[in-house]
């Protein structure tokens, strides 16, 4: 029994495994709240390019401070949002189709901020950790950052919930209703800003699409209301974190992959088995 | 906040003067002026492509009109919010994680109002609305679980909810069985009791003369306007149609139209 509590006690006797822990479970949270919205309004591309094209500007940041970390959250924050409303801008006007020109855009910011970073000598650390998160290098200021910004993001969908829900699912009667559509656009723009940027610490730029997506998919697979998948997607965030940095304690994997590899277990699994729905059940 | 004009009582319900609107230089509607009283039961047909759906977006205010204006009780569109758009069932995405009374609550949030959460009034307003149009058993069903015509009634319930003055409903009777049919229509008749004016768009020919106080018909300008006896002859329908018309004329003297389509706004010529 003793042993039994060790293995899951012990690894949280290290401070930087617990600031780790309580990072991912809000990062988990976060990006699975918001990632109900990026799923029902099928922005999946969009928050992979917003996640990626987030790279410059830390890049910048990263070589203006001369390596420092801890200026690197603003500088994230700050691409974040500019290329979420540059994003929008641009599908509303464009000659070209909108995933065109994201997938554009995208790419061509990651090179920018791979070029940016590879200018430095010995940047590989640090850019793996940019691309794949460093949940073990949290500080306790980084996670006041997380903590403030991920209680924004769920605060403002807490506020504009009947609003968001309207705009999602009938445009034409947020329109009709007088609801200042393009305001409500950017804010949920925004709010995907700031949900790349509190995550990028945790699990870095290139994994960040599944967090977002893999836990609101499972939740849409099991829950009719909005609210409820929410909370169900909430759920699978915090307990993939959890159960991530386990595995990545006890085997020695890089703890973003380990959590997003929790994350599409559970989703495989629900998919497959999950009552009157699943693959397995329809089979029979 | 949620803004609101009030209404200038004498006005017609809906006053639309020499509105146009042309997408990429192609104009999808010419030159319409009509006007409607409160009350009033239309029924607005032409061929795919002839500007219904648009004519009903500019109307409710989602669209610009490039020129011309469209007057709501004697106001322009912004700011009112007493219109409700049903839009066609292919339009909707039924899988969406809501319930049929989240949908007709839908129809609420603007007497809601921003950081409010609908009140015990709020959903009175909702169930009476789902009572209305028989959909109260089903009110806790994800929408995509409904039939057609069970779909059609969750949305005109969120017109109820609304409040809505007039109703703009596009194709709403496509697709759906008779008895459905009949039930949405005698939902129209529970409406006019209202006073709450009625834009149908349809390709029944048959329903729009039985059905409607008057019909329009058009084909990107407005080609004729009034009673279903003066509009549906051979002579407009052959004007609004062209080529794509096949039209029967009944031992009885009624003219029925075989339409070549059915859904979908692409078929321009």
């Amino acid at each position: 029994m003793n042993n039994l509590f060790n293995i899951f006690l012990q690894p949280f006797s290290y401070d930087f495994m617990l600031r780790g822990l309580v990072a991912s479970v809000i990062v988990g949270v976060v990006c699975a709240v918001v990632g109900v919205y990026v799923v029902l309004r099928g922005m999946a591309f969009f928050g992979d390019a917003l996640a990626h094209a987030v790279l410059p500007g830390v890049a910048l940041g990263y070589l203006l401070s001369g390596g420092s970390r801890d200026t690197l959250f603003w500088w994230a924050l700050g691409a974040a949002v500019l290329v979420a409303l540059a994003v929008g801008r641009i599908s509303k006007h464009a000659e070209i189709r909108e995933d065109t020109a994201i997938g554009i855009l995208f790419a061509s910011m990651f090179a920018l901020g791979i070029a940016l970073i590879s200018t430095v000598r010995s940047y590989s650390v640090d850019l793996s950790h940019f691309l794949f998160g460093n949940v073990l290098g949290v500080s306790t200021r980084d996670l006041v950052l997380t903590s403030v910004f991920g209680g924004v993001v769920l605060l403002t969908i807490f506020l504009f919930y009947k609003e968001f829900l309207v705009l999602s699912f009938d445009p034409v009667l947020a329109a009709t209703l007088r609801l200042p559509s393009g305001l409500l656009n950017n804010i949920l723009l925004i709010l995907m800003a700031l949900t790349v940027s509190v995550a990028m610490q945790t699990v870095g730029v290139a994994l960040m699409v599944a967090m977002l997506v893999t836990p609101a998919a499972t939740a849409s697979l099991l829950t009719r209301r909005l609210w409820q998948g929410m909370l169900v997607s909430a759920a699978i965030g915090a307990f993939s974190a959890v159960t991530g940095l386990y595995l990545s304690y006890y085997f020695n994997i890089v703890s973003g992959s380990a959590i997003v590899l929790t994350a599409t277990a559970i989703f495989l699994l629900v998919f497959l088995f999950q009552p009157r729905r699943g693959v397995v059940w329809k089979k029979r | 906040m949620y803004p609101r004009t009030h209404h200038q009582p004498d006005q017609p319900i809906l006053d639309v003067l020499h509105l146009s609107v042309s997408y990429e230089g192609r104009e999808a509607l010419e030159d319409i002026t009509f006007h409607l009283h409160a009350g009033e039961r239309v029924a607005v047909v032409g061929p795919n492509g002839a500007g219904k759906s648009t004519l009903f977006k500019v109307v409710a205010g989602v669209l610009p009109p490039t020129s011309g204006e469209v007057k709501i009780s004697g106001y322009g569109p912004r700011g009112h919010i007493c219109i409700a758009y049903v839009p066609q069932r292919s339009q909707v995405d039924w899988r969406f994680p809501a319930s049929v009374a989240d949908v007709v609550m839908m129809g609420r949030i603007g007497q809601v109002g921003f950081f409010r959460w609908p009140r015990r009034a709020d959903w009175d307003t909702v169930h009476t609305a789902l009572e209305a149009v028989g959909m109260e058993p089903l009110a806790n069903r994800q929408i995509g679980e409904l039939s057609g015509g069970q779909q059609q009634r969750t949305f005109l319930a969120r017109a109820l909810a609304q409040e809505a003055e007039l109703v703009l409903m596009d194709e709403p009777l496509n697709g759906l069985d008779t008895p459905s049919q009949e039930a949405i229509l005698s939902l129209l008749d529970k409406l006019r009791q209202q006073k709450i004016t009625v834009m149908v768009a349809t390709h029944d020919l048959g329903q729009a003369a039985s059905h409607f106080d008057r019909v329009m018909l058009l084909n990107h300008k407005l080609v004729r306007f009034g009673s279903p006896q003066d509009v549906l002859t051979s002579e407009n329908l052959l004007r609004a149609y062209g080529g794509h018309a096949q039209l029967i004329r009944g031992a009885d003297g009624t003219t029925t139209l075989a339409d070549t389509c059915c859904d979908g706004e692409e078929e321009h010529e």
